[in-house]
């Protein structure tokens, strides 16, 4: 029973203010929903290093009949479908099957950043931090679909957790990817993150990664995965989680897209994390700007620094590359001349040559926001 | 809010925070249906984070969704009236004079 009075954060938009909470293995987080828990990474987390640490970051289910109890004694991955032989793996048998792999990629929601659409749309109302950049240890998904044997007619391979819904009449979460990109060697079953088990409520005791895809993808608790002769029509692919068929991925504001597809890899983004709106740094003082920049797997090529309302520009200096899917840092020295109002901007270009747009994109769902992000700091 | 990893072989286990969020209320019968109805497949505060000034069509839209889209129990008129709670008590739409 909690007695006090909840501490409490705010976004800044109406109706932005979140409880922190601490929940099972994690320290105090906004409260997004209860039931079933989603939870977002409060931003000052993302100054802490290029690395989400497991306690702090975020916590998103769809449907509320999730596990609290799981077993890894009893725990199975079956695999079925379009396959020479079906399997069901224990979690020993998964481990033995291929020599372990690595990665560090970002784990972004689609709907990161929702409750700055302008016009505000229904959905999940998150900040900018329903995002985290872990280090994933497990087998690809390919030495798992080799081992039951992929048939030829093979098109898609579906996934889902452990996590159902509470009536009946409500949609299975269940996720699916292309054949080429689920054997292509990138998506792997993670049972490690940041050198230790998976935290329950981020899908203990394995998780599907797939680095540069929204984390939509990444199903938690995963223990079935079927391989289709089929594009997988289910509510969470065919319906939901889909993004105007264009590249900015977008629509006029308050406009329906004519053509949708499934939402797929993360756009180019940057953000300060060292300051925030509101402060204070000294006019004749260099204060050392720090910050993260990723895309969708391309890597990031230059992040650029504007401190003028973006007339004028200057490259921040990369930090240490952690490989093209994790948050690369980087910092930028600036010394402050008048006093005032600054307005800091921050804009990343990726090896692919996608650059962050200065106006903010709109779509239905508030998905794969990416705007230049200001910062607006006072000089005293 | 606990959780335990014991002896190798024990299952892992989590409690989760008690629920306290709750919808606002009204006098509107659209309320007491909202109550009864919306919490069985998650908690208030799905309804109560969402933006202020969404209009009456957008409410009862959302409200539809979740009849059709998530199987919700609901009957037409309880689509409507709950759609009526809503954008009044946390939309831009004014309550009908009585
Ligand atoms: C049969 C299940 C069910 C019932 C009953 C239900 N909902 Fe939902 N609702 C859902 C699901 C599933 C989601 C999406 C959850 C997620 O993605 O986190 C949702 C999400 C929402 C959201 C968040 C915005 C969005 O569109 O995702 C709102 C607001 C909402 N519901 C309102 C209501 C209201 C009001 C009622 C009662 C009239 C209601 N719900 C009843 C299943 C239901």
């Amino acid at each position: 029973m909690q007695s006090f009075a909840a501490a409490t954060t705010s976004i800044p938009v109406d109706n932005g203010e979140r409880e922190l909470v601490a929940y099972p293995q994690k320290r105090p987080l906004m409260r997004i929903t209860t039931r079933p828990p989603h939870l977002e990474t409060p931003f000052s987390v993302f100054n802490e290093g290029p690395l989400t640490a497991n306690d702090a970051f975020f916590v998103r289910y769809h449907l509320a009949n999730i596990p609290t109890s799981i077993d890894v004694e009893t725990y199975r991955l079956k695999i079925g479908g379009r396959v020479t032989r079906e399997l069901s793996l224990s979690l020993a048998e998964l481990k033995a099957l291929a020599p372990a792999v690595e990665v560090i990629a970002i784990n972004q929601c689609s709907g990161n950043s929702r409750a700055f659409s302008t016009p505000r749309v229904f959905g999940a109302q998150l900040g900018n931090g329903s995002m985290g950049n872990a280090r994933w240890v497990g087998i690809p998904l390919k030495a798992v679909l080799e081992h039951a044997g992929v048939l030829g007619d093979a098109r898609q391979v579906s996934f889902k957790g452990l996590d159902e819904p509470v009536l009946p009449t409500t949609p299975a979460f269940i996720k699916a990817l292309d054949i080429d990109h689920a054997m292509s060697g990138e998506p792997i079953i993670a049972w490690s993150m940041n050198g230790a088990d998976i935290p329950f409520l981020n899908g203990y005791p394995i998780k599907l990664i797939v680095p540069g895809y929204f984390g939509t993808y990444w199903v938690k608790h995963l223990n079935q995965i079927e391989v289709l002769d089929h594009v997988f029509d289910g509510f969470f692919m065919a319906t939901a989680y889909r993004v105007p068929d264009n590249d900015c991925m977008c629509v006029e504001p308050g406009k329906a897209p004519a053509k949708t597809r499934p939402i797929s890899r993360l756009k180019t983004r940057s953000f300060i994390t060292s300051l925030q709106d509101g402060s204070v740094v000294h006019a004749g003082r260099r204060v050392e700007l720090k910050g993260i920049a990723f895309d969708g797997g391309s890597g990031i090529k230059t992040v650029d620094i504007s401190a003028d309302g973006g007339r004028n520009w200057k490259s921040a200096v990369l930090g240490k590359d952690l490989g093209k899917y994790s948050f690369r840092e980087w910092r930028f020295g600036l010394t402050p001349v008048r006093k005032g109002e600054l307005q800091l901007m921050v804009r990343a270009t990726s090896n692919d040559g996608e650059v962050q747009p200065m106006v903010a994109t709109w779509n239905p769902a508030g998905y794969a926001r990416n705007v230049v992000e200001t910062t607006k700091i006072s000089v005293a | 809010a606990g959780w335990s990893l014991g002896a190798a072989a024990a299952p892992v286990s989590i409690t989760l925070p008690q629920e306290t969020a709750q919808l606002r209320p009204s006098t509107h019968p659209g309320y007491v249906v909202a109550t009864q109805m919306c919490a069985i497949c998650h908690s208030a505060d799905y309804i109560n984070q969402q933006p202020g000034k969404m209009t009456l069509t957008q409410w009862t839209a959302e409200v539809a969704k979740m009849q059709h889209a998530y199987g919700a129990p609901l009957s037409d008129d309880q689509v409507k009236e709950i759609g009526e709670y809503l954008a009044i008590t946390y939309g831009s739409e004014k309550p009908a004079s009585q």
